[in-house]
């Protein structure tokens, strides 16, 4: 049995030595063993615009450095987001299959649809929710058990966020772990993971009975007088209200994982990150009035998504680079997140930098996170809470990752309150 | 040094020296007003340095470029002269140059 130090030496040993040509870094497995981050320091130090042949994704240009990739994403009218081009994820799937939502749009239909959804996260919103967030991040805090150890993910990150989702969609409150499972199948490739559905038929089986149960809502809501909820703004919204099935469902799909797995990891690798640096702890404790920066630290250090993916509609320099019209083009913010030419010692976690907010984990550009705000928001009571509370939360073991390259995220974490 | 007022939106007024070439964002942040948060670092990429210029100084300054005009667009609470201040270099014609914050950035 391996340290978890080792596998990271050998790792590193490993990315170093090897071909440049070889190197592809979508490797579900190098995400589920957290080790991919050594192949993107070597690309960034000998190949920052990589190109990988194939595999299992097929042929794509990797981006890796903070400033190329700040390049691409605020140059959208030739990095193309559409779904018709193949939308934003690395993987491929077939027309019939690829979510219709307006992050894989390209304007005009984007900013239209974006615009409708965007007041529920604006700033004169969240002063309204602090409140309730604030209530519910309290009980679930003072109900977790002293003295014995429990997951973290569970118990805190997946209660919290399912409850802010259920919330922003109005939904059946005793029903929003659906939210999650929704949200968890959504992300899936059943091709890498078959731990929650067996194939891609399965899959969509359960995306369809998601779509009946929100269509049934969007009915209930359509009908009665607008309210401030995410159902009521897309039914009653007029560039919205028309939408055809496929878009409602993408869009759907959407604001569910964008405010669910994200933010869930982050809560997660928030308390990791601090477990790994006691130092950063002591300072914290010392002085609270560093949450605010620590959260966009968290956000930084976590980046819980992975890449960004965009498709180039015509020939295009990049780095030195021609990336060519039709070519895949996949920014690794992971990557740029910790490029040393950017952000000072960016692998240690560091929780009163100078300018925190200058992280890519929301993206930069029209595409740029719509829910940033609301995220920061209940981050920073989550640990303004626990800092109340709890002096200690020790973490027990290793996190178990989730094997994704799309979603870095964690299925468990056992930790510790002491009695 | 040209001076620029930057008006909370809660009404408190901050006079600020600015060195001529730096931007409106810059010296917001070097300065410690509350309110810009300059996710991006004056790349025009993010929209959360937003400011509503004072009338009587919206037509002195230099048109909003079309990425400018672009990230404007998805700003919260989107005004007549809805500026981004990384995007407004000072000099000293600009010298009382006055702008208020929106409630937040976003």
């Amino acid at each position: 049995m391996n340290t978890a130090a080792e596998i990271q030496a050998a790792a590193r040993e490993r990315a170093f030595a090897m071909p440049l040509e070889q190197i592809d870094p979508s490797d579900p497995e190098l995400f589920l063993d957290d080790t991919v981050g050594h192949y993107f320091a070597r690309l960034r130090r000998d190949d920052p615009v990589h190109h990988t042949p194939g595999g299992r994704f097929g042929p794509y240009w990797s981006i890796t450095t903070y400033r190329d990739i700040m390049a691409v994403d605020t140059n959208h009218k030739v990095f193309s987001s559409d779904w018709t081009n193949g939308g934003i994820s690395i993987l491929e799937r077939p027309m019939t299959e690829r979510l219709q939502m307006f992050i894989a749009m390209d304007p005009p239909k984007h900013d239209v649809q974006r615009l409708a959804v965007s007041p529920i996260v604006a700033p004169a919103n969240l002063a309204n929710m602090e409140a309730v967030i604030r209530e519910r991040t309290c009980r679930v805090l003072d109900d977790l058990p002293r003295g014995e150890t429990f997951d973290w993910v569970g118990r805190v990150s997946i209660e919290l966020t399912t409850m802010m989702l259920a919330t922003l969609f109005d939904f059946p409150f005793e029903e929003r772990r659906l939210l999650t499972w929704w949200s968890d199948i959504a992300t899936t490739n059943p091709d890498v993971d078959t731990s929650r559905v067996a194939s891609w038929e399965a899959r969509q089986a359960e995306l369809v009975k998601m779509a009946q149960y929100f269509t049934r809502l969007w009915n209930e809501r359509v009908n009665a007088p607008p309210k401030t909820d995410l159902i009521s703004m897309l039914a009653h919204g007029p560039s919205t209200r028309n939408m055809p099935p496929e878009e409602f469902l993408g869009n759907l799909v959407l604001l569910i994982v964008g405010g669910n797995d994200t933010t869930r990891n982050s809560m997660t690798g928030g308390l990791l990150a601090l477990a790994r640096h006691p130092e950063e702890w002591a300072k914290l404790r010392a002085n609270p009035a560093l949450v605010e920066s620590m959260v966009s630290e968290i956000i930084r250090w976590q980046t819980p998504l992975a890449h960004m993916r965009r498709t180039a509609v015509a020939d295009v320099d990049v780095g030195g680079r021609t990336i060519r019209k039709g070519d895949k083009v996949v920014m690794w913010y992971l990557s740029g997140n910790r490029d040393e030419t950017a952000i000072d010692q960016p692998e240690r976690f560091v929780i009163d930098r100078a300018r925190p907010r200058q992280h890519l984990s929301f993206g930069f550009g029209i595409h740029r996170c719509v829910g940033n705000r609301l995220a920061e928001l209940q981050l920073r009571i989550m640990w303004e809470e626990i800092l109340a509370r709890f002096p200690v939360i020790e973490v027990l073991d290793e996190p178990v990752r989730v094997k994704s390259n799309f979603v870095r995220g964690y299925a468990k974490l056992p930790v510790r309150i002491p009695a | 040094m040209p001076q620029v007022t930057f008006i909370a939106h809660d009404g408190t007024r901050r006079d600020v020296q600015v060195a001529e070439g730096l931007s409106l964002m810059r010296a917001a942040v070097d300065n410690d007003v509350r309110g810009i948060d300059a996710d991006c670092g004056g790349q025009c990429a993010c929209a959360t340095c937003h400011v509503f210029v004072d009338p009587a100084w919206a037509a002195r300054l230099q048109p909003a470029s079309p990425q400018e005009e672009e990230m404007l667009n998805f700003t919260a609470e989107r005004r007549e002269h809805s500026r981004l201040a990384c995007q407004i270099p000072v000099t000293a014609a600009l010298h009382g140059l006055t702008v208020t914050l929106p409630e937040g950035q976003h």
